[in-house]
C-alpha cells in the first residue's frame, strides 16, 4: 500500500475525470427515473451518497475478514440493509418526496456504482481513503444528476426546485412547457449529449472502439 | 504473543478466511447485525410513518371539500366533522365489531378479502376487501355528502382514489386522488386539480340505472363523460373502470340502496 495517499485526488478524480455516470456509465437506470425535478434528484443524490460512504466504510473496516466464497452477498446484504434504512428516514420525514422517488430508493441496492465502489476499493483499502473515494463517486454521480433534474425541470416544468421561473402560457406567460422532457427518452438524449460533449473536450475518455466494422461494399450501380 | 490465544473473538479472526467456520460465522454475524438495524429502524419510524400517511388521506380530504360547492355551509354546521363509517360491503351495512382502528388488523387478515372472478373484476382488482370505510355527511336528518373511498388499476399501477357524491347518490361532487404511480406529464395528470375539476356536475347513472359514467378519450360530452387526458387512454380506462366497478353490484351498490331506503 502507499505510504501516502493523495485524498484529494481521490476525492476529485470521479468528479470529472473518472465520472462513474459519464465514463463508466454506472448507476443509469436511476439516473434516468428520477431526474424529472431537482428535488428528487437531489434527495435521490444525498441517499446513494450516503449509502455509498457507509458501505465502503463497513466493507473496508471487516475487508480482512470477508471470506471470498461469499464476499458478495456479504456486500450486498450490508448495502440492502443501508437502504432499507435511509428509504424508512425518508418516508418519515420526507414523505412526499419519498413518494416521488417511489422504488427507486429501494433500487440504489442493485446500482452498479454501490456495488463497484465497495467490490473494487473498499475491499482493497483503509476505511477513510475507502470513504472518500465513495464519497467522491457519490459526488460525482450527485453532480450529473442534479445537473439532469436541473435541466429537465427547467424545460419541462418551467421551475427549479418546484418555483416557476419562466412564465407558463397556461397562465398567460409565453413559454410552453416541453412534455418531452419529462419523459425518460429525453434524460437518455441529454446524458447522450453530456457524454459527447465530455469526450470531446476531453478525448483521452474516447473509449477504443472494440471492433471495426467491416469495410462496406461498394454499392452496385 | 506467544502460545494459543484463549480469547474466542482473537481466535476467529485468526481464522483464515476460507475456512468453512469463518465463512458460516461471518455471514450469520453480518446477517444479524443487519436484521437488527433495518428492525430497529423500522419499528422506531413506523409511527411516525403512519402519522404521515394519515396526514396526508386527511389532507386530501379536506381540499375535496373545499372544493366543493355549498359544502361550506353544512360542513361549518356539522363543525367540520365528517362521520366516518366501516362498511361491510355484501351487505351494505356498517359492520360489526370493526371501527376505524381494527380496520387494519381485520385487512390483514386474507378472509377478509373477496377473490373476483374475471367477469366481476372489471377494475383489474384481483380481490377486493369485505370491509371499507367511508364518511358521511349529515345536513340535519339527511345525507348531503357521501365519500367513498376507490381503488383501481392504471396504467403504471394501482390508483387509490376518493369520490365525493351528493345527496342524491348520482351527482359527483368531486375527486380526490390519493396516491398513483402513472407516468408524470401524461397519466400522473390525473392528480392536478385541473383535471379532477371535470368530475363535479357529472352524473353516473341514466334515467333507467345504467352506469353511463366514463372518461372520455379526447374531450368529454353529455353529463355522464368527463374529458380524457391525451396520451393517457389507459390511465383514463383505469378510472372509468374503477368508479364503474365500485359503484357496481361488487362495490358500494348495496351500501347506497341502503341509504335510498333510509337506512342510515
Amino acid at each position: 500500500m502507499a505510504a501516502k495517499t493523495d485524498y484529494w485526488d481521490i476525492l476529485t478524480g470521479p468528479l470529472i475525470r473518472q465520472n462513474p455516470v459519464t465514463l463508466q456509465i454506472l448507476g443509469i437506470c436511476s439516473a434516468l427515473a428520477v431526474t424529472t425535478s431537482l428535488a428528487t434528484a437531489l434527495t435521490m443524490s444525498v441517499a446513494l451518497t450516503i449509502v455509498l460512504t457507509l458501505a465502503a466504510g463497513i466493507v473496508s473496516v471487516i475487508r480482512r475478514h470477508i471470506p471470498d466464497t461469499i464476499r458478495l452477498i456479504v456486500q450486498i446484504v450490508i448495502v440492502a440493509s443501508l437502504v432499507i434504512v435511509i428509504d424508512q428516514v425518508l418516508q418519515a420525514y420526507f414523505a412526499e418526496i419519498s413518494r416521488a422517488l417511489s422504488v427507486y430508493v429501494g433500487l440504489i441496492t442493485t446500482n452498479c456504482l454501490v456495488l463497484g465502489r465497495t467490490e473494487a476499493y473498499a475491499r482493497h483499502h483503509r476505511p477513510l481513503p475507502a470513504m472518500v473515494d465513495a464519497f467522491g463517486n457519490g459526488f460525482g454521480y450527485s453532480v450529473i444528476l442534479i445537473l439532469l433534474g436541473g435541466i429537465r425541470e427547467f424545460f419541462g416544468n418551467g421551475a427549479l426546485f418546484g418555483v416557476p421561473v419562466l412564465p407558463l402560457a397556461d397562465e398567460g406567460g409565453w413559454f410552453t412547457p416541453l412534455s418531452l422532457m419529462l419523459l425518460a427518452p429525453s434524460a437518455f438524449f441529454l446524458l447522450g449529449l453530456l457524454v459527447w460533449a465530455l469526450r470531446s473536450l476531453r478525448p483521452e475518455q474516447v473509449e477504443a472502439p472494440e471492433h471495426t466494422p467491416p469495410a462496406r461494399a461498394e454499392p452496385a450501380e | 504473543m506467544a502460545g494459543r490465544d484463549w480469547n474466542p473473538w482473537l481466535r476467529l479472526l485468526a481464522l483464515p478466511n476460507d475456512s468453512r467456520a469463518k465463512t458460516l460465522i461471518v455471514a450469520f454475524l453480518v446477517s444479524a447485525i443487519c436484521a437488527a438495524l433495518v428492525s430497529g429502524a423500522t419499528v422506531y419510524l413506523r409511527p411516525i410513518q403512519s402519522a404521515n400517511r394519515a396526514a396526508e388521506e386527511q389532507a386530501r380530504i379536506e381540499a375535496l371539500l373545499q372544493g366543493i360547492p355549498g359544502i361550506a355551509h353544512t360542513l361549518e354546521q356539522a363543525e367540520g366533522a365528517l362521520s366516518t363509517l366501516v362498511l361491510d360491503l355484501d351487505a351494505g351495512r356498517a359492520a360489526e365489531g370493526i371501527t376505524s382502528d381494527s380496520l387494519d388488523a381485520a385487512l390483514s387478515d386474507p378472509l377478509n378479502w373477496t377473490v373476483l372472478d374475471a367477469e366481476q373484476d372489471i377494475a383489474g382488482l384481483g380481490q377486493r376487501p369485505d370491509y371499507m370505510q367511508v364518511f358521511l355527511l349529515r345536513d340535519g336528518e339527511a345525507i348531503s355528502l357521501v365519500l367513498l373511498p376507490l381503488i383501481g388499476q392504471g396504467y403504471g399501477g394501482r390508483i387509490e382514489a376518493i369520490l365525493a357524491l351528493h345527496g342524491d347518490l348520482n351527482t359527483i361532487a368531486g375527486l380526490a386522488v390519493i396516491h398513483h404511480s402513472e407516468t408524470p406529464g401524461l397519466g400522473g395528470r390525473i392528480s392536478e386539480s385541473a383535471w379532477q375539476a371535470e368530475f363535479p356536475g357529472t352524473e353516473l347513472r341514466d334515467g333507467s340505472g345504467d352506469l353511463r359514467f366514463r372518461v372520455a378519450r379526447g374531450q368529454g360530452s353529455g353529463a355522464y363523460e368527463v374529458d380524457g387526458i391525451t396520451g393517457a387512454t389507459r390511465t383514463g380506462r383505469g378510472i372509468t373502470q374503477m368508479v364503474r366497478f365500485w359503484l357496481g353490484p361488487d362495490g358500494y351498490a348495496p351500501f347506497l340502496e341502503a341509504i335510498e331506503r333510509g337506512e342510515f
